[in-house]
């Protein structure tokens, strides 16, 4: 069985996708000869072919607009974003062409959509950015982000199959950090699903990408608190019957993710446990995210503006302790 | 081409009747005044093409295989509507049967997916032209440069027309645009660029029929500028007020229908049968729209994703105890 890296299982998945099925093509910018800004394409323009390698003007708003109407005449294209931030460039085939076509004519995009996402690697502003409450909010997509290579490439060969937009985000963080064995030909993993990733009675971590990383390395500095860590990896559609039925285990629970506090997906999770599981709840519903600002460049900064290891100790003991 | 002219004109000033009846739900859009651009242009495509109309372009969509009815049913939003009430106004196509793709009201964003349907067609080896509209508003748009560029680049069998008519909502074309023909836009993208009178629909329909042709035969994406005028405001709410009267009168002399008829020279007969026909196909439009039910409200709730359960879920407030 192979070890391959987040990026590596991304690629394979990519490349059994379109071995599989002549429909599935990739377009992007740089994704030909140069193989993607970070390689993730590397030797497909060689294997498919310009045809099914499409490498496309600096424009996002126009590539998937084109992505989409592929996809109406039965093509299964899949776009690459150079870096998730832009994605903003093609807000508006995604969210009022793509999101609602399904829905006011009934004509399903199977569209997927991927990019690296997400800070820790000093990129700045603009390469660094999460991006996926912008479209979880926003109906008619699904928004996928995986923490290891098995689920990344199983969950990229779900969004490529599935007849629905998807965002698949890939943090870049995690390309060529972890590695592990994956299986050849291995089956898509479906999306919606969330994962336990530890048991645990005493308090429930829900979290995804790469902060899913930096919670296990907060277990490890808290082994006498059993906790349960919980890796959503889909933002929508939200497993929320494994939270809840987590939470009614543990009665405490708090959410992890490095995207802004206002309106990020642990604002969502703890409307839902208000909902469905206050009476199992010992504590506050309790958040570790980025604050609302953009994403500082400096190292100094970005390490303060990303939730850390010390972070996610000190509010779980906290919980702990409530 | 004369029976379409008549119908897409017929059905619009229906519309405008049901309007102000308080009938119809969402805008509503006239074509009047430009009806040979929809009809001419709608006539140079072959069966199997792929074309995205706007929401002034019923008359597209009537040439292109849809009825009387579907036009009528989506401005009603019922449910026998093509769209089944999700949406309203020109906004609904049917890829298999008709070809004609559905707007949204982001104009321009049709120029990339068209490009992106030739694309489609290509890889499967079709040899489908695909064309569309944008106003000389939504030629300043991103998309359309985007759209356009991306199919020259790829050499796609893709016909974009200008509609010129002179006014996005208010604004002129001269706040668009310094350029006198939008046409020269095609300078950009190293395409071929055509300024033709929108009012001629005989002019409309050999000039599409060229870049039509000469797309499907390789020569990559064509671009149109057909000038016209818009005679109503934007919606039926805009008076048009910013409108020179003498504009309204100079365009009133070019009216396409009277212009064809005179070409046509037709007798009192044939007339009267094109009437007759008329009459009947626009009363049947209205009165099938008129009484066909609404749609079942819970509808709302479907149709997002393939699967429905995704969407469906009941509030902790609707729940028994």
């Amino acid at each position: 069985m192979p070890e391959l890296t987040f990026l590596q299982a991304i690629s394979r998945g990519l490349w059994e996708e379109m071995e599989a099925d002549k429909t599935v093509f990739l377009m992007g910018e740089d994704i030909g000869k140069y193989g993607g800004a970070f390689r993730v394409t590397e030797g497909f323009l060689d294997k498919f072919g310009p045809e099914r390698v499409i490498e496309t003007p600096l424009a996002e708003e126009g590539f998937v607009g084109a992505a989409i109407g592929a996809a109406y005449v039965g093509m299964r294209p899949v776009v690459e974003f150079q870096f998730i931030d832009f994605i903003a460039c093609a807000f508006d085939q995604i969210v009022n062409f793509a999101c609602t076509s399904r829905y006011r004519w009934g004509q399903g995009v199977p569209l997927t959509m991927r990019g690296p996402w997400g800070g820790g690697l000093r990129a700045g502003p603009f390469h660094s950015r999460n991006v996926e409450m912008w479209f979880a909010h926003s109906p008619g997509i699904k928004v996928v982000a995986p923490s290891t290579p098995t689920d990344a490439k199983g969950l990229i060969k779900a969004c490529i199959r599935d007849n629905d937009p998807c965002l698949f985000l890939e943090h870049k963080g995690l390309y060529r950090r972890i590695k592990e064995e994956v299986p050849d030909n291995s089956p898509p993993i479906p999306i919606g699903k969330a994962k336990v990733v530890r048991a645990g009675e005493a308090l429930t971590i829900v979290s995804y990408g790469m902060m899913v990383h930096r919670c296990l390395e907060a277990m490890g500095q808290m082994k006498d608190l059993s906790v349960e860590l919980i890796d959503l990896r889909t933002i929508y559609p939200l497993d929320r019957a494994s939270v809840v039925e987590s939470v009614k285990k543990t009665n405490k629970v708090m959410i992890v993710h490095e995207d802004t506090r206002t309106g990020g997906i642990g604002a969502e999770i703890a409307a839902i446990l208000n909902e469905e599981a206050f009476e199992h709840l010992d504590g506050p519903v309790v958040r570790v995210t980025s604050p609302d600002t953009p994403v500082p460049s400096a190292p100094a900064m970005e390490d303060v503006f990303l939730p850390s290891v010390a972070d996610i100790v000190a509010a779980a003991r906290k919980l702990a302790s409530y | 081409m004369y029976y379409y002219l008549r119908l897409t004109r017929a059905l619009d000033e229906r519309a405008q009747i049901l309007y102000r009846q308080n009938k119809v739900v969402g805008g509503l859009f006239s074509s009047l005044g430009q009806e040979a651009i929809s009809i001419g242009s709608g006539f140079a495509l072959a069966k199997g093409d792929y074309v995205g109309p706007m929401i002034r372009n019923s008359g597209t969509v009537l040439v292109r295989g849809h009825t009387a009815r579907d036009v009528m049913t989506n401005y009603l939003a019922k449910s026998t509507a093509p769209t089944q009430g999700k949406d309203n106004s020109q906004h609904f196509g049917d890829i298999e049967r008709t070809g004609v793709i559905s707007c949204i009201s982001m104009l321009g964003t049709l120029v990339p997916v068209m490009a992106g349907m030739a694309l489609g067609a290509r890889m499967k080896g079709e040899t489908r032209v695909a064309m569309t509209y944008v106003g000389d508003g939504a030629s300043s748009t991103g998309d359309f440069y985007e759209g356009l560029n991306f199919a020259a680049v790829q050499k796609l069998p893709l016909v974009v027309i200008i509609e010129n008519n002179h006014y996005a909502y208010s604004t002129p074309t001269s706040k668009q645009s310094l350029l006198k023909d939008l046409a020269e836009k095609s300078k950009a993208f190293g395409i071929p660029g055509f300024v033709g009178d929108g009012n001629d629909v005989l002019e409309v329909y050999g000039m599409t029929k060229k870049c039509v042709e000469d797309a499907r035969k390789g020569g990559g994406p064509q671009l149109l500028e057909f000038k016209t005028c818009r005679m109503r405001g934007h919606a039926v709410h805009d008076d048009a007020s910013y409108v020179p009267p003498e504009l309204f009168e100079e365009w009133k002399k070019k009216d396409p229908i009277a212009r064809f008829e005179k070409e046509l020279q037709l007798t009192d007969a044939e007339k009267s049968e094109i009437e007759g026909k008329l009459k009947s196909t626009v009363d049947d439009a209205v009165d099938y729209a008129e009484k066909s039910p609404l749609p079942d409200g819970r509808l709302a709730y479907k149709g997002v994703f393939e699967d429905d359960s995704i969407v469906q879920f009941t509030p902790w407030w609707k729940r028994d105890a």
